[in-house]
């Protein structure tokens, strides 16, 4: 299957005597757009951290692009071509928005420490490219009129296109945004879903999304997997989930039939 | 560019203030106490300086950093006094094997983080002190005898090529790598920032400039003794970098002068001195509890850009 980009098989972790996240079996084509949804607590952003390297699965194996993930390091994952957001933004607050982009561009150029502190001509090569590059990143967001603002101080929204530009910026053949919503108004999701769309075709991009905004995964997602209490329920197309009676009961409860 | 224009406007700067010190040592304006004080407020900045890339940069508490000067100021009275090489030599030998010591400190204790890794290199830096205290070859506690070589020029020619080299590596890739992990570790990590490595590089290069400034320091003041290089005087370069500002170059450089200038000053009044110097750094923290600069550099405060290390 040379279309497969992300596997997990039985992935799961261990919190001292707690299961957080057990038997895990997901996998993504290359280009797709993938949700991932359930409860709160279900285990959403411990996936993702697992994916990231945050934290070593205890049980299982990712394999992503043929390789295996375990072990690796956040830094590694990164630069294989795995790249996120974080659920609660986790900016560079007081550096400016170039560059915080700038940090994610950093392993696009390749000039060395010493070329730096000597100021080589290698020095001002890369850092003219890293710096043209971060800059088209922050126009395709709309952000290059604020580059020069500290992070902290933009507005919320903006907050979290720059989340996703960085993200962007560090070159990823696969994206995860964690809950990238959160927080906006109709309007701004409605934006946000058509950046999510444009920039996937753009990048060719495969995307995993966690996101409790039904109508935002429901409406851009071509296959979602449900997560409760730690392990897989269901999974399939939007409109499999929405008549899943196990997803129904894991959102609202058990049916009663009266 | 922009920066390529701040840098020269340092050189600039740099030749001038050194033109117009030697000018007035020539001239017999400047005599044996003031010019004291200018290699000691050298001494300080790179101390400052060096301490910045480590906690102000990277975001790194480190209070050891007097265990680092030890290590140069011994290994170049070393080298100048029992093997005859010259200062030069000396003063980059120090610098070299004080930056081994900082990546051998290094890699086991960055792994810590906040009050662990305070105190873990604070415990390094004494056992660093107590090592020379124990070896008769450079004199135990009673220290150890050291021709006064350390001219005006070798000081500030040190405060120059510190200030270059670290202002040179944050602003570069490099730099920024460090500056993310101060801000947040765990997105620089995700992002393809590779924190052990930058963590060790920023304390290296951090340990050489402290080796430097110990080796001028040795050559100084005809005597070294182990007690200099206690925790007190951890906690005054520490000082220099928050009261500057952390993640301010220049905080650290003007911190350190007036600093300085505020304790020669006060060794008129040996009483008092450090009731008085401790009312000052109160003060400063109360009214400028971010410190001097803040993260601004001098040079946000003129546009047309020059580097901090300005009032040299």
């Amino acid at each position: 299957m040379s279309n497969l980009l992300i596997k997990t098989e039985n992935m799961g972790i261990q919190f001292g005597g707690l299961k957080a996240v057990q038997n895990v079996n997901m996998y993504l084509n290359k280009g797709e757009l993938i949700g991932l949804i359930g409860p709160n607590g279900a285990g959403k952003t411990t996936t993702f951290n697992m994916l990231t390297g945050v934290y070593q699965p205890t049980e299982g194996a990712i394999t992503f692009d043929g390789k295996k993930l375990n072990g690796l390091k956040p830094y590694q994952v990164s630069k294989l071509g795995i790249s996120r957001t974080f659920q609660n933004i986790r900016l560079f607050k007081d550096l400016s928005v170039l560059d915080n982009v700038k940090v994610a561009n950093h392993n696009l150029a390749k000039h060395s420490l010493l070329s730096s502190i000597l100021r080589l001509p290698s020095h001002f090569s890369g850092e003219a490219k890293m710096e043209k590059e971060s800059i088209d990143f922050l126009k395709i967001f709309g952000l290059d009129v604020y580059k020069d603002e500290l992070a902290k101080n933009l507005p919320y929204g903006m907050q979290r296109r720059l989340e996703i530009a960085r993200a962007l910026a560090a070159n990823p053949q696969l994206l995860l945004l964690d809950e990238p919503a959160a927080g906006m108004n109709p309007q701004e999701t409605r934006d946000l879903m058509e950046l999510i769309a444009f920039i996937r075709k753009e990048f060719n991009l495969t995307i995993l999304l966690i996101e409790h905004d039904m109508h935002l995964v429901m409406g851009i997602c071509e296959r979602i997997y449900v997560l409760d209490h730690g392990q897989l329920i269901a999974d399939g197309t939007p409109e499999e989930i929405r008549n899943n009676p196990k997803v129904i009961e894991a959102y609202l409860g058990e049916e009663v039939i009266d | 560019m922009k920066k390529s224009k701040a840098f020269w406007g340092f050189l600039v700067l740099a030749l001038v203030i050194y033109a117009v010190v030697q000018g007035m040592i020539s001239g017999g304006m400047l005599d044996l106490y003031y010019q004291n004080i200018l290699i000691q407020m050298c001494i300080n900045i790179m101390l400052a300086v060096s301490l910045h890339i480590v906690i102000g940069i990277t975001g790194q508490f480190s209070i050891g950093h007097a265990g680092f000067m030890a290590v140069g100021a011994y290994i170049s009275a070393i080298a100048t006094m029992k093997l005859g090489l010259p200062l030069i030599v000396a003063i980059i030998l120090g610098a070299v094997i004080s930056a081994l010591a900082g990546l051998l400190v290094g890699i086991p204790t960055l792994r810590l983080k906040g009050d662990y890794l305070a105190i873990a290199t604070l415990g390094f830096a004494e056992i660093i002190r107590i090592m020379f205290l124990n070896v008769e070859y450079v004199g135990g506690a009673a220290g150890m005898v050291v021709t006064n070589l350390t001219t005006w020029t070798y000081a500030f020619v040190g405060v120059v090529i510190t200030i270059l080299v670290i202002a040179n590596f944050t602003n570069s890739r490099h730099g920024r790598g460090c500056i993310s992990i101060r801000e947040d570790e765990i997105a620089a990590d995700a992002m393809g920032i590779n924190t052990t490595y930058y963590k060790v590089v920023a304390f290296t290069i951090g340990s050489f400039f402290a080796g430097v400034a110990g080796a001028i320091y040795a050559h100084n003041f005809f005597i070294i003794q182990p007690t200099t290089f206690n925790f007190l005087k951890s906690f005054d370069i520490l000082i220099y970098v928050v009261l500057g500002g952390l993640g301010s170059l220049s905080g650290s450089v003007i911190a350190a002068i007036f600093l300085t200038l505020v304790s020669a000053y006060l060794a008129n009044f040996p009483e008092t001195r450090m009731i008085i110097y401790s009312v000052v750094l109160i003060i400063v923290m109360l009214y400028r509890p971010t410190g001097l600069m803040g993260t601004k550099e001098i040079t946000s405060l003129f546009k047309f850009g020059k580097k901090g290390g300005s009032k040299v």
